[in-house]
C-alpha cells in the first residue's frame, strides 16, 4: 500500500526554526525600543476600497440575532491601528495573518503574515531607516540604498514619468512586447489609473528585477496617483510620502508618511468605489468607524508593512513562498 | 475557438498568439501590493519551436488554439508530402516538408509518429524516442574497441549521421535515441 505524501507540512523544520528566530528576534527589537505589541480583530465589517485587493468573507451567525452578517478578513491590520493611534495609543506593532483573494504565486499565500508597526512623530525617512535597522538585524545585509520612483525610471527606462507624454510610457511597453497589455483603442491619451498601470508593469518588470540586487532598496516617493494611504508631499504634490523596500527581486514593505486628513481620506475611498465601479468591480463599504477617528484626529506618524514570510524567503534563499509556511495553500 | 482566461492559464493549454498556435510551458502570477495583478508566461510557438515570455494583464483572455496530438503509423514519402495512417479508422494524413523538420531522419515505416495537428493539419511530426536504422556508410573500426572512445560517425539509410563505437560495422543496424541524436545501442536480433 502507498500513503500518499500530501499530509506533511509544506516548510521543513529548518525554516520554522529560523521563522521562530526572527520573530522573537523582531519582538525584542521592539520591546527594546519601547514599542507596544497589539492585536487587532482578523475580521471587519467594512474592508479597503483598493481597486487592486480583494478580501476574503466569512458569514457570520450571531446567537441574539437572526439576521446573518457578512465579514471580510482583514487585508492588512492598518484601519484598527490607526484607531487605536487616533484613541492615544503610542507607537504600536504586530504580527498577524493577513488574507487576500485571488493571490497564489511564487511569492503570494493567501493567508500570510504581516509585521505592520506605526511609530509616533516619525518621517517617512525616519521610518525607512528603521526598516532598514530591522533588515540588518535580520538579514545581516548592508545599509540599503535609497532613490525616488522618478529617479529609477528614468536611469533604467529613459521615461519622466512625472513630466513624459502617454505616447512615450505607451511606446517603451511597445517596445518590450507589452502591446496587449496597452488599452484597446489607444490613441494619444491614458486615463491616469491606465497610466499607473503600465508604469506598474514597467517598474515590476524592467525595474524590480534590476534594483536591490547587492543591497536593499529604499523606493521612495511614489506619484500621488499611486499614494494609496500616503500623504502628499508637501514641497510638490504630484509626488506622495509613499516607499517601498526590494530586496533580491522580492518587494518586501511597503509604508507612508501617513494620511490623517479625514476629508481627503474620504475622497480617496469614493475615488477608489469610482473606479471600481467603471471596471465593473464590487463597491466596497468604506469604513466610517476609521473616518470618524480620523476626523477627531491621527497624530503625525508614520507606518509600515512588511511581510514575515517574504523575510524569512531572503532570510534563507527560498525560492517559493510555500518553503517558508507551515502548510501552504497548495497543502491546506 | 473558445477563449481563455489568465487563470485558466497552465502547462499544457494551447493558445494562439501573433497567429501562431503555442504551448504554455509555465504561468507566473505577478503582483506588486498596491497594483494591477499580471500573468507572466513562457510558452513554446509550435511552428517555428521558438519559446518566449508574453506579459499577460490578470483575467485577461485568448483563443485557444485547436490543437491536438494523434498517433499515426509512418507509410512512405512521395518525395512532396509524407503519409501517415491511423491505424485504427485507416484514414491517412499528408504532411509537408516544413512540419518534418529534422524529423525525416528519424522516419522508419511503420513506426508510430506522434502527429501534431492544427485545425487539422500537421503542424510537428514527432519520431517515437527511439528508431532502429540501418548504417549504410562508416569507416572499419579497430577490434577490441568499446563503446567510451569517442567512436565514428555513421551514415544511416536515412541519410542521418550519428557517432557511433569502433566496433559497430557498415551494414548493421542500431538504435538511436531522436531526441539527442544519440547512439544507444545495436539493435536485438
Amino acid at each position: 500500500m502507498t500513503i500518499s505524501n500530501e499530509w506533511q507540512p509544506s516548510g521543513s523544520i529548518e525554516s520554522l526554526v529560523k521563522r521562530a528566530k526572527i520573530l522573537s528576534d523582531i519582538r525584542r527589537y521592539f520591546a527594546t525600543e519601547k514599542v507596544l505589541e497589539v492585536e487587532t480583530p482578523t475580521i471587519s465589517p467594512s474592508t479597503v476600497t483598493d481597486v487592486h485587493l480583494e478580501a476574503m468573507r466569512t458569514l457570520h451567525t450571531n446567537p441574539l440575532s437572526v439576521k446573518k452578517t457578512h465579514l471580510f478578513l482583514q487585508t492588512s491590520p492598518e484601519y484598527y491601528m490607526k484607531r487605536m493611534l487616533c484613541a492615544g495609543f503610542p507607537s504600536i506593532y504586530q504580527i498577524t495573518k493577513c488574507y487576500r483573494d485571488d493571490e497564489v504565486g511564487r511569492y503570494h499565500n493567501p493567508e500570510f503574515t504581516m509585521l505592520e508597526w506605526y511609530r509616533l512623530s516619525f518621517s517617512m525617512n525616519e521610518l525607512i531607516q528603521e526598516v532598514d535597522t530591522i533588515l540588518r538585524l535580520v538579514l545581516d545585509t548592508p545599509v540599503c540604498d535609497k532613490a525616488t520612483y522618478r529617479e529609477l525610471f528614468f536611469k533604467y527606462l529613459g521615461l519622466d514619468v512625472k513630466s513624459d507624454t502617454d505616447l512615450k510610457v505607451v511606446s517603451i511597453c511597445k517596445k518590450f512586447g507589452y502591446e496587449n497589455i496597452v488599452p484597446p483603442g489607444f490613441k494619444d491619451t491614458l486615463s491616469t489609473f491606465d497610466r499607473d498601470m503600465l508604469l506598474q508593469l514597467l517598474f515590476c518588470e524592467k525595474i524590480e528585477t534590476q534594483i536591490g540586487r547587492e543591497r536593499p532598496i529604499a523606493v521612495t516617493n511614489f506619484p500621488a496617483s499611486q499614494a494609496s494611504l500616503a500623504k502628499i508631499d508637501p514641497s510638490d504634490p504630484w509626488l506622495s510620502l509613499r516607499f517601498e523596500f526590494y530586496y533580491q527581486g522580492i518587494e518586501l514593505a511597503n509604508g507612508f508618511e501617513e494620511l490623517n486628513d479625514a476629508d481627503e481620506q474620504n475622497t480617496r475611498f469614493i475615488l477608489d468605489n469610482k473606479k471600481r465601479k467603471e471596471k465593473g468591480l464590487e463597491i466596497k463599504p468604506q469604513d466610517v468607524k476609521f473616518l470618524n477617528a480620523l476626523d477627531v484626529g491621527l497624530p503625525m506618524c508614520s507606518g509600515v508593512a512588511l511581510g514575515i514570510d517574504r523575510l524569512l524567503m531572503l532570510a534563507l534563499g527560498k525560492k517559493h513562498i510555500s518553503e517558508v509556511l507551515s502548510f501552504d495553500f497548495a497543502a491546506l | 475557438m473558445a477563449h481563455f482566461s489568465t487563470n485558466e492559464f497552465k502547462a499544457g493549454l494551447k493558445i494562439m498568439l501573433d497567429g501562431e498556435p503555442c504551448n504554455i510551458l509555465e504561468n507566473e502570477y505577478v503582483k506588486p501590493g498596491k497594483g494591477q495583478a499580471f500573468s507572466r508566461v513562457k510558452l513554446r510557438k509550435l511552428i517555428s519551436n521558438k519559446v518566449l515570455e508574453k506579459t499577460f494583464r490578470s483575467g485577461d483572455s485568448v483563443e485557444g488554439a485547436d490543437v491536438m496530438d494523434t498517433e499515426l503509423s509512418y507509410l512512405y514519402t512521395d518525395g512532396e508530402f509524407w503519409h501517415f495512417m491511423n491505424n485504427e479508422t485507416f484514414e491517412q494524413i499528408a504532411a509537408d516538408e516544413k512540419a518534418l523538420g529534422d524529423s525525416i531522419k528519424w522516419l522508419v515505416e511503420n513506426d508510430t509518429c506522434t502527429i501534431t495537428l492544427w485545425n487539422g493539419t500537421p503542424i510537428v511530426v514527432t519520431p517515437p524516442n527511439f528508431v532502429e536504422l540501418a548504417i549504410t556508410e562508416t569507416d572499419p573500426g579497430l577490434k577490441g574497441d568499446t563503446a567510451g572512445t569517442g567512436g565514428k560517425p555513421a551514415t544511416l539509410v536515412t541519410g542521418a549521421v550519428v557517432r557511433v563505437p569502433l566496433f559497430v560495422q557498415k551494414g548493421e543496424i542500431i538504435r538511436v535515441d531522436t531526441r539527442s541524436g544519440e547512439y544507444a545501442s545495436r539493435a536485438q536480433k
